[in-house]
């Protein structure tokens, strides 16, 4: 592959594939993940925010990154960085579309929390925490369903 | 500015970082242990998942220090090395977190005690000089947000309910309270630290704030004041029988098996 092809807007495209494990239907860069790409010299070189300092999910997704980049044919770094603070700000407009299709209400600023099911605000939280860090516990009243929400971070 | 690269601290300087890294490192890892021993015997199931959770924190914010750590130390040993193969003595935690875990009002008391004293320290190292650890624990701040409000919730909730949840409370306070300040108290580094602009504020001025934020929320709730730190000057040593079991706990699968993994 000819070193052209290799370029920050295609690196990114690719990382766009790399799901989340915990939540295959978004991707690293739906949930903001995807700090800094730089492709310099004939290597790649990726920084990754993790989601909570000690998700263990953080290792599988490094690995997942650098194999979906190995396709490029040059060395690729994947950094870990605390540099930027992740913040649930940073998860987009369509990932927070496709978490609510999966279940999970996206987190939001003003602290409300929307059924992903039905749309009712009429929710209990049952736990602040869940079963990962991320995400704490709610239970809807109007359609009865239990439901977890992003954590605002 | 203080250069980031560990290998470009002076000697002193690196010292000082190594001590305050690992009390902090410490500090996390033992109440991360001694909340995971509350899995699958809490007295509620969302406390179970939430102690869990908890305990998942903490000892992620202890792997992330020991990481530092052991960039600085630069012995050849990692995070878990540092984490598992000492002996008792060479842990650096707090009194406060050598505490037994006890009944569910002394784990809230001694997580109350040492959250709201984490948060003052936590805020002061946010500004640090030393880029990694500013920047680590902007982060880590953002987590432990929710543990205060989940462990405050469960302070006002047992010390205003008469009977029982308020006399165990009472209880556990009356054990702990003396041993409360040791989280901030003063580090023997604690000058350099201060000279390098790696701590920004000194430990005297930390435990002042962290009183007068308490002061009012126990007036409110109609406790006794806490009392002063007892032995300050043996603050983070000279650790309890209560640590040696956790101890031996936290390192037997590591003795059986050194490269254990999952």
């Amino acid at each position: 592959m000819i070193d052209a092809a290799v370029n920050e807007m295609a690196v990114r495209a690719a990382l766009a594939d790399v799901p989340d494990p915990e939540i295959p239907f978004v991707s690293v860069v739906d949930l903001g993940m995807v700090e800094r790409v730089d492709v310099r010299g004939g290597r790649i070189r990726v920084e990754l925010l993790p989601t909570f300092v000690g998700c263990p999910a953080i290792d599988v997704i490094r690995g997942a990154v650098a194999d979906r980049l190995g396709q490029f044919g040059q060395p690729v770094d994947v950094d870990v960085t605390y540099r930027v603070p992740w913040t649930s700000d940073r998860i987009t407009e369509s990932g927070r579309e496709k978490l609510r299709r999966s279940g999970f209400a996206p987190p939001t600023a003003d602290g409300t929390t929307h059924c992903p099911y039905c749309g009712s605000a009429n929710v209990a939280m049952d736990n602040l925490f869940g079963p990962t860090q991320c995400r704490s516990l709610f239970y809807c009243r109007a359609c009865r369903q239990p439901f977890e929400q992003f954590k605002a971070v | 500015m203080t250069p980031a690269a560990a290998s470009e601290l002076l000697p002193a300087t690196r010292n000082a970082l190594s001590l305050l890294l690992l009390s902090l490192a410490d500090d996390e890892f033992v109440i991360g242990f001694s909340d995971s021993e509350w899995t699958g015997i809490a007295p509620m199931l969302e406390e179970d998942v939430a102690l869990s959770s908890l305990a998942q924190d903490e000892l992620g914010h202890a792997q992330a220090f020991y990481r530092l750590l052991a960039d600085i130390v630069a012995d050849g040993r990692d995070a878990d090395g540092i984490a598992y193969d000492r002996p008792p003595e060479g842990y650096y935690h707090a009194r406060l977190l050598d505490h037994p875990r006890g009944d569910w009002a002394s784990t809230i008391v001694r997580r109350y005690l040492y959250e709201t004293a984490d948060a003052v320290r936590l805020e002061a190292l946010a500004s640090s000089s030393w880029t990694p650890l500013a920047e680590l624990v902007g982060k880590i701040r953002r987590e432990e947000r929710y543990h205060l409000m989940h462990v405050g919730a469960w302070f006002e909730r047992l010390a205003s309910t008469p009977g029982e949840p308020r006399a165990r409370l009472l209880d556990a306070l009356k054990r702990m309270g003396p041993d409360a300040g040791t989280v901030l108290a003063e580090l023997p580094t604690e000058l350099a630290l201060e000279m390098a602009g790696i701590a920004t504020s000194g430990s005297a001025d930390l435990e002042a704030r962290w009183r007068a934020g308490l002061a009012p929320v126990f007036t409110r709730l109609d406790l006794p004041p806490l009392p002063a730190t007892a032995d300050p000057a043996h603050a983070r040593t000279a650790h309890s029988d209560a640590f040696r079991r956790l101890h031996a706990d936290f390192t037997a699968v590591r003795q059986i098996d050194a490269g254990a993994t999952w």
